[in-house]
């Protein structure tokens, strides 16, 4: 069975990390690292650079559990990408990170966190920053 | 003293509100598309081109030299911050600028590439005004067959000694010579390469391929990859430069602008050889020649300063001569010839307030941009983080607009589908766009000259080498194209070549977007050694 997290460099990508390494260890279970991006502008904030990816790999390592970190670009959206990977990893839980977004924000943008919610096959496990 | 007042007169148009405003946008514009790698002045200009026929032609120059040197500016953002250049201009920048910034300096690197850009570019303009004048005073007495050999020169150069292929450069130089020969022949009335379709009879519209070939091909050539791994931005917050940045910038910037300006104002100059000149001086000179791979500030200031006296020397040629030296010079003299104004020597004699408006809006342009670019340095980096499909749909929609606007023929959206995908292919098999463009620019005025040179000499070929001034220039022109092979004989029999420096190979590196020099880099670096 596995975790899959859906990780952005922000504080609330932090806290969803941390939550799903406490779920990963209590379950035994594999945690799958999604950090992805469409690939789309010349940058993108949201995609961790690659000193980021090797301090959590680093860290992942540290607390002894099994995990897979996966860096998609291929131009979908980060919900695909998590709900993607859900279903290929058969995952028991979702863990996201929720941020504060005024409704205007979600109108124009969307909220990425609202599709994984409702798609999700699995339970979604949702925290905020501390 | 005639310069002076005529510049002079050039600010009080210049800064009327109008042209003020124009001036603005130009900035605005200009360092936006500098900041953005595959967009660069050339394209923005010629998307701008059907605003001609709305515009007065003083406010249209004034906003499109904005765009120029406001190109120049944000590429070295671009640069210093990504390591990716903005601008084919800025690509020696990278190469320190970006080791600056990943050293915690970004904000030293890009107040000095500002600041010397402003140093360069106001001691640029300043030359412009000076050496135009004597250009022309000198032009005038040339006739027909010089012309005639000086554009040459001008295409031959361009296409022999920029970019990294010959072979490749004059297939292109050859497509658009081709595209300008379409349409009625100018002393006959003859039809040519119309296929017999009566719309071709008045000749491709250069809006139409300017857009077509700048916009539309790269905006297909920019999604057959649209995706590509995110870069990251180095954050950085105000650019400021200590005492000792001053001290070891200030040298750099002023033979920065040593190399530029003359380089600039020589056919096939560019931006993009005395960069790469200035950065191999700049580290020979340095006090601190450990720090050059490291993040050395004065192998930013020196290229940046350098790419903006270049873009004042291209506008010599352009203005005193009517001779285009690279794209966006080759984009502005085609609005020239929309407004109906014949470019060339007569041009300060018969548009003298437009042309001192334009040079004093130069220095209008280069202020603004310091005070643009000082402070907001940050927010322009944000404008990396545009998703590229938002970006190239809105420069396709302007492309068509502006294609269909131009005769509000459909037949001309058919022509700049066609050339849009002439432009992606040329991209794609890596043949320059500059030849071709001045090629079709350049090609119907080429060959007025010629049919004026033959009929004076009633069909004697005799006549192309009547002035001494033209078989000079035949002969430089004979040393650029035998050049290559007597440098592979000199090769041949001195075997052991000295590799050229890490430097060399780190500006190619950096330099695929553009279409750029290697091999001419490559060659000047090794005759300075």
């Amino acid at each position: 069975m596995t975790v899959v997290v859906g990780y952005v460099p922000t504080p609330e990508g932090e806290a969803a990390l941390t939550q799903a390494i406490t779920e990963a260890r209590k379950n035994n279970s594999t945690l799958v690292l999604i950090n992805s991006s469409k690939g789309e502008a010349a940058v993108d904030t949201r995609f961790a650079p690659e000193g980021g990816i090797q301090d959590i790999e680093r860290r992942l390592a540290g607390e002894g559990i099994q995990y897979l970190i996966k860096r998609p670009v291929r131009g979908h959206d980060a919900a695909a990408e998590v709900l993607d990977a859900a279903e290929e990893h058969k995952a028991e839980l979702i863990v996201i990170g929720l941020r504060r977004r005024t409704p205007v924000g979600k109108l124009i943008m969307g909220s990425t966190s609202q599709r994984i919610l409702l798609e999700a096959d699995c339970p979604v496990l949702a925290v905020k920053a501390s | 003293m005639d310069v002076w007042s005529s510049l002079m007169d050039g600010f009080a148009t210049a800064l009327t509100p109008m042209n003020f405003l124009y001036a603005v946008i130009g900035v605005i514009l200009g360092t936006a598309v500098g900041v953005l790698p595959g967009l660069g002045p050339a394209m923005t200009v010629a998307l701008l081109l059907p605003v001609t026929y709305a515009l007065e032609p003083t406010s249209a120059f004034i906003m499109f030299a904005g765009i120029y040197y406001g190109g120049m500016y944000g590429g070295s953002t671009t640069s210093i911050l990504l390591n990716t250049p903005g601008e084919s201009s800025s690509v020696v920048t990278a190469i320190e600028g970006n080791k600056m910034a990943k050293a915690g300096r970004a904000a030293q690197a890009l107040a000095t590439a500002a600041i010397g850009s402003f140093v360069a570019g106001t001691i640029g303009t300043a030359l412009l005004a000076v050496c135009a004048p004597i250009v022309v005073k000198f032009a005038v007495s040339l006739g027909a067959p010089s012309y005639f050999a000086i554009m040459v020169l001008a295409l031959l150069a361009v296409t022999a000694v920029l970019g990294s292929s010959r072979l490749r450069g004059f297939a292109s130089l050859g497509l658009g010579l081709a595209i300008g020969l379409v349409g009625m022949d100018s002393v006959t009335g003859q039809r040519r390469l119309t296929f017999g379709q009566p719309l071709l009879a008045d000749g491709l519209d250069i809006v139409v391929v300017a857009v077509a070939i700048f916009a539309v091909g790269e905006a297909l050539w920019v999604a057959a990859h649209l995706r590509r791994t995110p870069l990251h931005a180095i954050p950085v917050g105000q650019p400021w430069m200590g005492k000792s940045d001053w001290k070891r910038s200030w040298k750099p910037w002023l033979r920065g602008t040593a190399f530029g300006f003359p380089f600039g104002a020589l056919p096939a100059g560019g931006a993009e050889i005395p960069t790469f000149l200035s950065y191999v001086t700049e580290k020979r000179l340095s006090k601190h020649p450990e720090e050059f791979g490291k993040g050395a500030i004065e192998g930013v200031a020196g290229p940046e300063a350098a790419n903006n006296a270049a873009a004042a020397g291209t506008l010599t040629p352009m203005l005193a001569l009517g001779l285009p030296t690279n794209a966006t010079a080759a984009v502005m003299l085609a609005a020239f010839t929309s407004y109906g104004i014949q470019p060339g020597p007569q041009l300060f004699e018969s548009q003298g307030p437009l042309v001192w408006a334009l040079i004093a809006s130069l220095f209008i342009g280069n202020l603004l941009l310091l005070i643009i670019n000082l402070p907001l340095a940050p927010l322009w980096a944000k404008l990396l983080q545009l998703p590229r499909p938002y970006l190239y749909a809105g420069i396709l929609f302007f492309a068509t607009l502006g294609a269909y606007s131009v005769n509000l023929q459909a037949f001309d959206l058919v022509i700049l589908l066609i050339l849009g995908a002439l432009g992606f292919m040329m991209r794609r098999f890596g043949l320059p766009v500059l030849p071709l463009i001045l090629g079709v620019i350049l090609g119907p005025r080429i060959e007025g000259q010629l049919r004026k040179t033959l009929q004076l000499s009633a069909g004697d070929p005799a006549g192309l080498f009547s002035e001494p001034i033209a078989v000079g220039i035949y002969v430089i022109i004979a040393v650029i194209l035998l050049w290559p092979f007597a440098f592979r004989l000199i090769r041949r029999n001195t075997p052991v070549a000295p590799p050229a420096g890490g430097a060399a190979a780190l500006a190619m590196d950096a330099d695929d977007a553009v279409h750029s020099n290697h091999n001419a880099v490559y060659s000047n670096h090794k005759e300075q050694q």
